[in-house]
């Protein structure tokens, strides 16, 4: 094939395709005539094929196809071969520590090179072509509109849609039942949340038999005032089965064990809410854990400023005001848990949050006591 | 030599036949062979999306061949030794012997995972190319519509995957989906019940998330993929505007062999970069963060970048709760999550109809604009990017805060404020440089080149020479018009120098073996006019 770049812009003529003496470029040619496009430029990259430059290509390109192969071999090796299982704590000196790394760095080289071919062998081997095709924006011919509409019409005739509208009405009345019928069966996913938003593992009531619930740790120790030293805080749950799970998603307290002059900041501040109940036993104080933003537990506790954060959404709470939000998206203070210490001195819940943990909802009340001061 | 390749010619004839008598292939295969396609960098950034969906069905189908999609609770007795004697879910056991008990699991999981993040950023900067170029615009609505449902589908697809391991890291990411979820009006409480089979975290919700990761949306995504790439083959490929290009037109190359060959060299290319990530960097380290516990978390708990604008949002958000006493309360965190994600879902999709009511211009465009014609959406979008920008540094702006030992409390304040102040600027900003860079064209037009010669008058003033575009009139202007492609700003644009060629260590000397490769580079891409 030679250049053409004469050919645009000039309507090609269709050809006679039995005549024998076409070559194969004419032949193509008329596809691309039938086609709607046009060769604007195309020539060899090679002006002289056989040239040393382009045998040196092909080399450059037949390589990366070779090199490729030999990396995936190599990554087909590794992965049979290499040393991989995980023994606990290894080294970089360690061929197990390099397996992964081994996988990646030969599959990854393997297919880096064949694309490298492939591209290659497209940008440097390729015939240079710039070719225009008409594009046909738009809709369909009007005569093809006319007949598509003939068409449709005429299946409406046929089916009577516009004479019988009893059908229609009566159609569409069977198939919205029929649609509900179909989606009905995901209905089996509901389920009533109950209280489950508002009832957490203190509620003595459901899940000790009435008995005041105690606290305990993550292992199941329960929890005496001297477990936690002045300025101290620990996590605790409540004392029933399963009570330090994700079972129990909205109960785990924080316990602080504040310092007398906090304590005496806090007792002053308190809602009357918890006042009226006797929330704290001495210097200690209960708070949920669970964010009123949206559940995160707030785990951080910085003893010198008295603040609680929560990592996720960083809202602040003040210890020693109720733990009322001071900065960040959360709107409500941390639910305290009333508790007293028993005749074993052991910590008790003397009864559930009295309002509901965790982030809000949508149907969460909002009571009047709630009204910070 | 010769006589095998003869044979194996007619070979294929032969099966061509055969394939023609029963399938009438000769025409449809001449048709597809032939199409031709414009030829942009920018055009390859969709496919990256392609190629890394491609990737993720194939190292998907790996790990679900050993992932266990079971809350059951059970002790672990793997190999990883921290761990040992620890209670977990099923779930995160299984996760965690991909990662250490299964020969290549380490590499499959970490490679499933750089091609999603590969997956949403090309979807997103595809989307910005398509965005600013104005390739939106009729007849491709639908597309675009089809694109940004892509997004979205992708979005939830991704945070179900990582919320699929059950370690502690996706076990927030869940909790925070549900105090989400609970914030809905009316149906929110129910809404979490029911995705959660009762109270959060309960023991189904990976079993339900499972099948909608594995199952539902991958053949939602591969639906939408496939009307997505057919539209654009039916439609035929926007082109830049330039030489012989017209609104009728598509001047390019053919679709066999030049950009068959260079797809698949492409997609190779990515799956090489992802397959090398994979194995050489560590991402999502679940072993790390231990099974989930509602009373446990780890300060930086960020999700995968895609969905950090939107906790970010959340971070923002003050606290403004609207309670409607006794009975209802609308949490703080409806507004940017809820509301937020919906208009970020519902502004793109309509994008292209509010343009098309504003601007009145309800054409057919099948070339695309340069960002600084159109001022006004260059801005909007440059706006979008920068809400988007700050939305996503806040997500992450307790580790900023950390690592360059700023306040935290000052980092969300100047999320708060930059977040509205910010877009603004950034809208005039972009409209102001909008309008510089086309008078900028037109003065090149009008007046020529900068040369960079300064010359001295007789009288003593300084002025620089200009290089015309064309013969200038007695005033030295020249009347050309702008045609929305790329005007020359300097003078090797215009020939002034030789090009050099190019060496990979030197340059090489000796004049090449193809004198039309400058030629064709003229025609095709404008750029040197």
């Amino acid at each position: 094939m030679s250049a053409h770049n004469d050919s645009a812009h000039t309507e090609p003529e269709s050809v006679d395709l039995s005549d024998p003496k076409l070559s194969r470029f004419e032949v193509y040619k008329e596809g691309l005539r039938r086609d709607d496009i046009e060769i604007i430029h195309y020539e060899p990259r090679f002006a002289k094929p056989g040239t040393k430059a382009e045998k040196r290509m092909e080399r450059i390109v037949g390589g990366m196809f070779l090199f490729s192969g030999l990396f995936a071999t190599a990554f087909v090796a590794a992965f049979i071969w290499w040393p991989w299982e995980y023994e606990g704590a290894a080294t970089w000196r360690d061929p197990q520590t390099w397996y992964t790394p081994v996988l990646g760095a030969t599959l990854g080289l393997s297919l880096l090179l064949f694309a490298a071919g492939v591209l290659t062998w497209a940008k440097k081997l390729l015939p240079i072509e710039e070719l225009v095709q008409d594009r046909h924006d738009g809709g369909s011919s009007t005569e093809d509109r006319r007949i598509a509409e003939a068409t449709v019409d005429g299946l409406v005739e046929d089916m009577g849609l516009r004479r019988r509208p009893f059908l229609v009405k009566a159609a569409l009345l069977g198939a919205a039942p029929l649609g509900l019928a179909a989606v009905a069966p995901l209905g089996a996913l509901l389920k009533d949340p109950g209280d489950m938003l508002t009832v957490t593992g203190w509620n003595a009531e459901k899940y000790n038999n009435g008995e005041p619930i105690r606290m305990m740790m993550r292992d199941g120790a329960l929890v005496r005032p001297d477990m936690v030293s002045v300025g101290g805080q620990i996590t605790v749950y409540p004392a029933i089965d399963h009570g330090a799970t994700n079972q129990f998603p909205t109960a785990p307290v924080l316990l602080i064990h504040l310092r007398e002059s906090d304590a005496a900041i806090l007792r002053e501040n308190l809602y009357p809410m918890y006042d009226e109940v006797d929330a704290l036993w001495g210097n200690f104080v209960a708070y949920s854990k669970i964010c009123t933003h949206v559940g995160c537990p707030t785990s951080l506790y910085e003893q010198q400023t008295q603040r609680l954060l929560c990592p996720c959404h960083q809202s602040q709470f003040n210890v020693v005001d109720n733990a009322a939000p001071i900065f960040g998206p959360a709107t409500r203070h941390l639910p305290m848990l009333p508790m007293t210490v028993d005749d074993e001195g052991f910590f008790v819940a003397t009864s559930d949050f009295l309002v509901p943990p965790g982030p809000a909802f949508w149907n969460r009340p909002s009571l009047p006591e709630e009204d910070e001061k | 030599m010769k006589r095998r390749k003869g044979t194996s010619d007619s070979l294929l004839t032969k099966a061509g036949g055969e394939l023609d008598d029963r399938f009438k292939l000769a025409g449809p295969t001449r048709v597809l062979m032939n199409k031709v396609f414009p030829d942009h960098w920018s055009f390859l950034l969709g496919e990256i999306a392609l190629f890394s969906f491609i990737l993720l069905l194939l190292t998907g189908t790996f790990l679900a061949l050993f992932f266990e999609p079971s809350m059951v609770e059970v002790t672990y007795n793997g190999a990883y030794v921290p761990l040992q004697g620890v209670e977990m879910s099923q779930a995160y056991a299984s996760s965690l012997d991909i990662s250490f008990e299964v020969r290549g699991g380490l590499i499959m999981r970490q490679m499933h995972h750089w091609a999603t993040l590969l997956f949403m950023a090309s979807i997103l900067v595809h989307m910005l190319r398509i965005f600013f170029t104005g390739a939106f615009r009729a007849p491709r609505e639908t597309n675009w519509m089809i694109g940004i449902l892509l997004f979205w589908v992708g979005f939830f697809e991704g945070f179900f995957g990582y919320s699929l391991p059950d370690d502690g890291l996706s076990g927030t990411g869940l909790r925070i989906m549900e105090g989400m979820t609970q914030s809905v009006p009316f149906i929110g409480p129910w809404a979490s019940a029911a995705l959660f089979r009762g109270q959060f975290p309960g023991t189904d919700v990976i079993s339900m998330i499972y099948i909608i990761h594995v199952f539902i949306f991958p053949l939602i995504l591969l639906a939408l993929i496939t009307v997505h790439v057919g539209l654009v083959f039916a439609q035929k490929h926007t082109q830049w505007p330039g030489p012989g290009r017209t609104e009728h037109n598509v001047v390019g190359y053919r679709m066999f062999p030049n950009y068959v060959m260079k797809q698949v060299g492409f997609m190779l290319f990515i799956w090489g970069v992802v397959a090398a990530m994979g194995g050489l960097f560590q991402i999502n380290p679940i072993w790390l963060f231990g099974p989930y516990e509602v009373s446990v978390v780890s300060s930086a708990s960020q999700p995968d970048f895609y969905v950090m604008y939107l906790d970010g949002l959340i971070r923002l958000f003050p606290a403004w709760e609207l309670r409607i006493p006794p009975y209802f309360t609308l949490p703080a965190v409806f507004w940017p999550a809820i509301a937020g994600m919906g208009l970020s879902v519902v502004l793109p999709l309509i994008y292209p109809a509010l343009e098309r009511r504003f601007t009145k211009d309800r054409g057919h465009h099948n070339l695309l604009q340069r960002p600084r014609d159109n001022p006004a959406r260059t801005g909007l979008g440059v706006m979008v990017v920068v809400f988007w920008t700050i939305g996503t540094i806040s997500g992450g702006n307790d580790v900023f805060a950390e690592t360059f030992d700023i306040s935290l409390n000052a980092m969300t304040w100047a999320g708060r404020i930059g977040i509205v102040v910010l877009p603004i600027i950034a809208y005039y900003l972009t409209y102001r440089i909008c309008l510089g860079l086309q008078q900028h064209d037109r003065e090149v037009l009008a007046h020529g080149l900068e040369t960079g010669i300064l010359m001295r008058d007789p009288d003593g003033r300084f002025y620089e020479v200009h290089q015309p575009l064309a013969e200038p009139d007695e005033h030295g202007h020249t009347e050309l018009e702008y045609n929305g492609w790329v005007v020359p700003k300097k003078m090797n644009r215009v020939g002034a120098l030789e090009p050099t060629e190019k060496g990979f260590f030197k340059p090489i000397e000796e004049p090449s073996q193809n004198g039309g490769a400058e030629r064709r580079d003229e025609i095709e891409s404008g750029r040197k006019h």
